[in-house]
């Protein structure tokens, strides 16, 4: 398990980043999240375009071997060359060899040879630059921000933005350090200027051009270039030798399956419906190469008549991804194109950045795939807890990958690892879990199997409310499972809901009560989830109250936990075992026709997604539409003739600010919510597209205590003027109590008739 | 193709800030040569009655490619719903002639402006390159954010201009 110097360090080191990268990525990245929004609301087959792109790479990697060896064929064909390098090193010395033809051939004009570069993520995964530079060769960047971080000695700090997390005034700086420009150097039509210049002559200047792509069609051996500057068109077409690097997985059968791409990629990655450049290259081509130097400078460039002496290699890119094909849960990352959608998307990437929230190469949500595949499982240990599962990301992916998921596979693996820690009897002597004795961290096993704490600690309430509070049981907290001590703790009701429920008469009487109005012949099971039976009562009183009073009779039956809270802790066994556990247990109401009511987004959000992965897939689909959030439900009620007269309304115009929760959002469940609170007399405000930054255990703990406070800022800021706030999310309220000082219901409490 | 359609295109094109103009093929060299600024370089045109103007220098050498503040080609065909100009690829260098200088100057067949992306693409796998040959779907003006602010006219034209030719 995580011991306590490397919590704090993690602690300490994204503290940093939040105050300093952090600061300049949140304003660029939401941006760029907003604008994507904006891109894909205009677009009336947004989701028949996903769909498409999906299919497309579904089938191509699929295909992939069959499609190395047609494009190895027709690019040969074209006159070029392909070479597919296993790995780094021979991807490296490939394009070194070919450097050192151009040289040795002396059509070279320099001492040493140069490369110019347009951005490329896959030649950034395997330090080509490093390694050519160490072959003498002299590399330049060509793409502006690339090229910044290539002065900076850096990173990338997000996968099309390398240099996003710099300030205007710390490139000028840098550039300033670098080459002592006599211009003025202030704006970023100054710095534009400048690079345009000296990056120009280094394209005129160079001996090879080494570009990446976006695509790489099969059938014809066409290259797509997606950009905005103009540099990769250059790189490629103004030296007579073009290089382009790309891993296999960008392959495409034909020239057809582009156009799903190229209506999505500028949109996700930046909001514009299409970028500036798409570039659609059958190399060699036809178009003369340049010389700017020498005799050839003040000859027509028509001159060679079409005898084209254009030099071109391919180099496709293994290095893991063929054993990431073979891998069932990490295929799915072989379809990213790269769109940086999901970083952009992403709360706690927004916070810290690509260099907090990523590894080696790659950044945001699904770095955690790239980085597992391709430089090892560990290389994603270091930052996959920064993904809490929200789904924020899920919607934003032009392709469809489930990232969320990506992370929970990559975390279980990570965990069991790992050696079993020396307090899990702790654990074990509360609830023998599935990965009990299997190395899963003793943090992420109490976060896992938070319901039977819960119960335990509602049995002992208030003693145990009281002693969760004292300084030493803080401290002993903090040491053992990491639960930071400036975090309130969820203060435990000795009686729960359940126990309520019973106690006044179980669902015989429920029965009796809801025998009112119209008569709607349904009824419902009230999922208590963990916080709701034991931490929110409140919340689930007003459920039954409202249920009642609109004429459904409800049960409250004692179920097992979902699971969620062990899949956003990587345990996935564990979560199959409850998933089973819980279908056992509901599948006899759903054969009689009740409905199955939930209060808590994200254990709803298990049902419709995750356990379709865990289930049978005719279990998952009884299960997934039989169930309802609670105001969804009610929509549906009111709809359907239930009175809206049993409920609390309000006169008209009360205004009221409504914070959703993400999975909700992505579950497309904020409506029917707002369309309730209309209904009944209220005006809410949605809130911004930002999360509470809370998400479950995620608050909670020590290393990312203040990314959490972080987020939560943002959105306590926007809702600082509002005097009336609800939220759907257990975790959301907590996180918006504490920080706006007072309480935070769920709407339900509000729309519930008083009694 | 309609009018509508070449409409659809100036708008398209007005929003990117690329300016345009619907003229005769016979007016067509004199618009060209009002819309360079000097010194320009350009490319054979490859449309009936229509010749680049005597102002710019057709077959350039890579000195006067570099020198140029103009560069005028045809388009292959145009996508109307993005203000898309498609820029073919071939010997006679219509790809680094609308590339090097800063502002790009595209003619292009009314008869060949295409409504959407997706009639684009059809046009790329009907020639008799049957999608094989090389293009590149120009939109606007070349632009970065990399520099802390939106700058147009960083290695491609920071200016454009798309004379489109009704009667072709
Ligand atoms: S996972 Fe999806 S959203 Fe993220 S970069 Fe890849 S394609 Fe874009």
């Amino acid at each position: 398990m995580a011991s306590d110097p490397s919590r704090s360090e993690t602690a300490e080191r994204l503290r940093h980043l939040l105050e300093t990268e952090g600061e300049i990525v949140r304003p660029r990245a939401s941006e760029d999240n907003a604008r994507r929004e904006a891109a894909y609301d205009e677009l009336a087959n947004l989701e028949a375009l996903r769909a498409d792109a999906r299919a497309i790479k579904e089938d191509a990697i699929d295909r992939l071997p069959e499609l190395i060896e047609t494009v190895r064929e027709v690019v040969e064909e074209n006159g070029g060359t392909v070479y597919v390098a296993d790995d780094a090193a021979d991807a490296n010395a490939y394009v070194a060899d070919v450097v050192d033809a151009v040289d040795a051939d002396g059509r070279s004009d320099h001492d040493r040879p140069s490369v110019v570069k347009s951005k490329s993520m896959t030649t950034e995964e395997i330090d080509l630059n490093d390694a050519l530079e160490r072959e003498g060769v002299d590399v330049y960047e060509t793409d502006l921000g690339e090229w910044v971080i290539q002065v900076a000695d850096e990173s990338p700090s997000h996968i099309v933005g390398p240099a996003m997390h710099l300030s205007r005034e710390r490139i000028a700086e840098l550039l300033r350090e670098e080459f002592d420009p006599d211009v003025e150097f202030e704006t970023a039509a100054d710095l534009t200027a400048f690079a345009r210049d000296y990056l120009g002559e280094r394209i005129r200047e160079a001996d090879v051009g080494i570009t990446g792509a976006n695509f790489v069609v099969a059938d014809s051996g066409t290259i797509t270039l997606v950009t905005n500057e103009g540099n990769a068109r250059k790189c490629a077409v103004t030296p007579d030798t073009h290089v382009a690097v790309a891993g296999i997985e960008k392959l495409i059968p034909s020239i057809e399956d582009l156009e799903p791409f190229v209506n999505l990629i500028a949109r996700s990655a930046t909001g514009q419906p299409i970028s500036q450049y798409v570039t659609m290259l059958t190399p060699p081509t036809e178009s003369p190469s340049l010389e700017f130097d020498g005799p050839d400078a003040d000859e027509p460039i028509t001159a060679s008549d079409g005898e084209s002496d254009r030099e071109f290699h391919l180099v496709l890119l293994d290095n893991g991804r063929t054993a990431m094909r073979e891998d069932d849960q990490l295929r799915e990352t072989l379809y990213c194109i790269r769109c940086g959608a999901c970083s952009n998307a992403c709360v706690n990437f927004q916070s810290v950045g690509g260099h907090g929230f990523g590894g080696e190469t790659y950044s945001g949500g699904i770095a955690t795939g790239w980085e597992a595949g391709l430089h090892g499982q560990d290389a994603a240990a270091e930052f996959n807890d920064l993904c809490t599962g929200c789904t924020r990301c899920v919607d934003a992916c032009p392709v469809e990958i489930d990232i969320p998921w990506i992370n929970t596979v990559v975390r279980d693996r990570i965990n069991r690892g790992k050696d079993p820690g020396t307090y899990d009897f702790l654990v074990d002597g509360l609830t023998p879990d599935a990965e009990s004795g299997s190395g899963v961290p003793l943090d992420k096993r109490f976060f896992g199997n938070v319901g039977t704490v819960a119960k335990l600690a509602s049995a002992t309430a208030p003693l145990s409310n009281w002693l969760a509070g004292t300084g030493p049981v803080r401290a002993l907290l903090e040491r053992t499972i990491g639960i930071d001590r400036r975090r309130d703790l969820p203060v435990f009701q000795r009686q729960s809901l359940v126990d309520w429920f019973e106690a006044n008469g179980g669902a015989e009487a429920s029965r009796r009560r809801a025998r009112v109005g119209t008569a709607l012949e349904r009824e419902a099971v009230l999922y208590p989830d963990v916080y709701t039976n034991y931490v929110d009562v409140a919340r689930g009183k007003a459920t039954v109250r409202t249920l009642e009073a609109l004429g459904v009779p409800v049960s409250v039956p004692s179920l097992p936990e979902s699971g969620r809270a062990a899949l956003s802790q990587g345990m996935i066994a564990t979560a199959d075992r409850r998933a089973s556990e819980l279908y056992g247990e509901l599948a006899a109401d759903i054969d009689a026709g009740r409905d199955v009511v939930v209060i808590e987004p994200s254990d709803l959000a298990a049902f419709r997604r995750e356990y379709e992965r865990l289930l049978p897939e005719a279990s998952f689909e009884r299960l997934r539409s039989n169930s309802y959030e609670i105001c969804e439900y009610v929509y549906g009620l009111l709809e359907n003739g239930a009175d809206v007269g049993a409920l609390s309304t309000a006169d008209g115009d009360e205004p009221i600010a409504y914070h959703s929760h993400c999975q909700q959002r992505t579950l497309d469940l904020e409506a029917p919510t707002t369309a309730v609170l209309e209904r009944c007399g209220y005006t809410p405000e949605t809130t911004g597209s930002e999360c509470c930054g809370m998400a479950g255990s995620f608050g909670y703990k020590r290393e990312y205590y203040d990314v959490s406070v972080d987020a939560g800022e943002q959105l306590a800021e926007e809702l600082e003027g509002s005097e009336r706030v609800v939220a759907s999310g257990t975790s959301c309220s907590d996180q918006l109590e504490t920080l706006l000082e007072r309480p935070v219901p769920h709407p339900i409490e509000v729309l519930g008739p008083d009694r | 193709m309609t009018t509508d359609t070449i409409g659809r295109f100036e708008r398209s094109l007005a929003a990117l800030e690329v300016t345009s103009e619907v003229v005769p093929a016979s007016a067509a060299s004199e618009r060209i040569g009002a819309a360079v600024d000097d010194p320009a370089v350009g490319t054979a045109l490859p449309f009936e009655g229509v010749s680049l103007p005597d102002a710019v220098t057709a077959e350039p050498t890579p000195t006067e490619l570099e020198d140029a503040v103009t560069g005028v080609t045809p388009a292959a065909f145009a996508v109307a719903e993005h203000g898309t100009v498609a820029i073919g690829s071939s010997e006679r260098g219509e790809e680094p002639v609308s590339l090097y200088p800063d502002r790009h100057v595209a003619v292009v067949a009314g008869s060949d402006v295409v409504a959407d992306l997706g009639d684009g693409f059809d046009r790329l796998l009907e020639g008799d390159s049957r999608g094989r040959g090389s293009v590149v779907f120009a939109t606007g003006r070349s632009a970065t954010a990399d520099m802390g602010g939106l700058v147009h006219g960083v290695h491609g034209p920071g200016e454009g201009h798309v004379v489109v030719l009704e009667d072709r």
